[in-house]
């Protein structure tokens, strides 16, 4: 019983860590919070909705997912983002409430507010190791992380638009300088940030079998908490934070009830921004301001 | 006056209230997307008082306002380690805390809600809305506004010529909270029923846009950002289904165009009046 809630937590979790992943990408680089991610996250969802229903095999839900919402964060950062680079953190922030705002609405006219669900499970079968039962699809969500958190990892740690997306992190007037495009940094950030909400949205979308436009406000805004409990300064602090915040909700849920999981995730986000603001994995210096 | 008219005015004279809350706080640099939390303690509260202990409105609303004051001074204390973005997390975090609270609390009816409160016209709400913003007005032109001023521009700065920062921070949050319970005592009347629904992330965003519509650094700019988030909408009914859409694209054109919101300093000591 305890094991299978750990396997349960750890899908939630993976799903988690991609949200997470995807704020502190442009909290990490930029210093903003994009509060359209919640979208973004229940935009890639429908994406990958629509190419299940149209019977097309599944990767293909996958990438449809990630461009359609890389997509969309291209958009808001050259409308949402550009005219208030200069401006004080919170006006980004609402400019991107403001795209929230307008992404669920245009999710609620397409597809309805009723949750669309799909007929039959995908990947319905499920395996039994011992005492525990997992399914075929949250090995998928689980494996799709892995591989996605690893593209990542390589893409920032090993390539040049990777060094080029830590240097404007660093500093972006010096980045410049050095001949760094921090436009097109930016926008890749976004855009970067965006697939893999997108990713995230089609998973849990495959993993529920169902799919709403409140999703984004129930699930893409707690991975804010998660966000925050890794280290908005440490991208990679998504990594530990994601399972386990995911594997704290599920537990609370099977021995707590499942109305007071908010509280618990909340309340955790709050001490460890009280407590240890740079976050589990962040650095010894408490410094607000340094960033990845 | 039709039902209909009176529904919207009263929507709007909670929502100044709401968003004067936000503006407090503003007022000395701190963002809260929490204050829908502070409306629900106070809804929950004052409902409590005039239900269960039988006491009349007034002083249910006061009660509750001095409570969620005094729970404003406890968040307001930690928060100080806080600042901008980080800050603006912690008290979403708060609200959704508050409200999770609420779905728990079955002896205020869980997520069934709560109901039984005597209703409120929507005269009773308008005199306490113009009440707590001529007070903020009022403030605005006494010594401790310029201190609020001062914290928000350089808090370094205020602290250096003796301002206690601390002091003026904790103190808004606690009358921005204390604000919003006014807000929620009088939705909760308003309304003779809530649920933990109400007092969500939308709705402390609401308060927010509110402030940012209207202006966020004169009080007034919680009214006239009142009225527009509510009046709006009903004027953009012809976009049907298309209006919330239409109405975060006037959002992103507005902090465009005007980011300090419709009225300003230099917009109000221009005009006539």
């Amino acid at each position: 019983m305890l094991i299978q809630q750990i396997v349960n937590g750890l899908t939630l979790g993976a799903v988690y860590t991609l949200i997470a992943l995807s704020y502190s990408l442009v909290m990490g680089i930029l210093g903003v919070l994009n509060l359209a991610i919640a979208e973004l996250f229940m935009l890639g969802g429908y994406f990958g909705f629509a190419v299940v229903l149209a019977q097309l095999p599944l990767p293909l839900a996958l990438i449809a997912g990630m461009a359609g919402s890389a997509l969309v964060a291209a958009i808001i950062e050259r409308i949402g983002y550009q005219p208030f680079r200069t401006a004080p953190v919170v006006t980004p922030m609402l400019s991107t409430l403001g795209f929230s705002i307008i992404l669920q609405n245009i999710a609620t006219n397409i597809w309805g507010s009723d949750p669309l669900q799909l007929t039959e499970e995908v990947f319905a079968e499920r395996f039994n190791i011992g005492p525990v039962s997992i399914s075929a699809i949250q090995l998928t969500v689980l494996g799709v992380t892995v591989v996605l958190v690893a593209l990542l990892a390589f893409l920032v740690q090993r390539t040049s638009i990777g060094r080029a997306l830590r240097a404007v992190a660093e500093n972006r007037d010096v980045a410049r300088l050095l001949g760094v495009s921090a436009g097109s940094i930016t926008l890749i950030a976004f855009m970067l940030s965006g697939s893999l909400a997108g990713a995230a949205g089609v998973l849990i979308g495959l993993h529920y079998a169902a799919i709403t436009p409140y999703i984004g406000v129930e699930i893409g805004l707690k991975a804010i908490a998660v966000m925050v409990v890794g280290g908005t300064t440490r991208i990679w602090g998504a990594l530990i934070a994601g399972p386990l915040m995911g594997v704290v909700e599920v537990m609370t849920v099977a021995y707590g009830g499942s109305q007071i999981r908010d509280f618990v995730v909340y309340g955790f986000m709050i001490l460890i921004l009280l407590l240890r603001p740079q976050g589990l994995l962040g650095g010894s210096h408490r410094n607000q301001d340094q960033r990845v | 006056m039709s039902m209909y008219y009176a529904g919207i005015l009263a929507d709007v004279g909670i929502l100044v209230l709401g968003a004067l809350s936000v503006y407090i706080i503003l007022s000395t640099g701190q963002l809260s997307l929490g204050n829908a939390g502070f409306m629900g303690i106070g809804a929950y509260l004052t409902s409590w008082l005039t239900v269960k202990a039988a006491l009349p409105l007034t002083p249910s609303l006061l009660i509750a306002a001095l409570v969620s004051g005094v729970i404003g001074v406890v968040v307001g204390f930690p928060a100080l380690r806080l600042k901008g973005i980080y800050l603006a997390m912690a008290t979403l975090g708060f609200g959704e805390m508050v409200r999770s609270f609420f779905l728990n609390f079955s002896a205020m009816g869980g997520p069934e809600g709560f109901h039984g409160m005597q209703h409120v016209s929507t005269g009773t709400i308008w005199i306490w809305a113009i009440l707590v913003l001529v007070l903020v007005m009022v403030l605005e032109t006494s010594q401790i506004w310029l201190e609020i001023r001062a914290v928000r521009d350089d808090e370094t700065a205020a602290g250096l010529v003796g301002l206690n920062a601390t002091r003026i921070k904790v103190g808004a949050f606690g009358f921005g909270a204390a604000v919003a319970a006014i807000a929620g005592g009088l939705f909760a009347h308003h309304h003779v029923y809530i649920e933990p629904g109400n007092f969500s992330f939308e709705r402390s965003i609401d308060f927010v846009l509110a402030v940012i519509l209207g202006g966020s650094t004169v009080a007034p700019g919680a009214l006239v950002g009142a009225v527009i988030l509510v009046v709006l909408p009903e004027y953009l009914r012809f976009l049907a289904d298309w209006r919330f859409a239409a109405f975060g694209a006037l959002l992103i054109g507005m902090l465009v165009v005007r980011r300090q919101g419709l009225l300003d300093r230099a917009l109000l000591r221009s005009s006539p009046a």
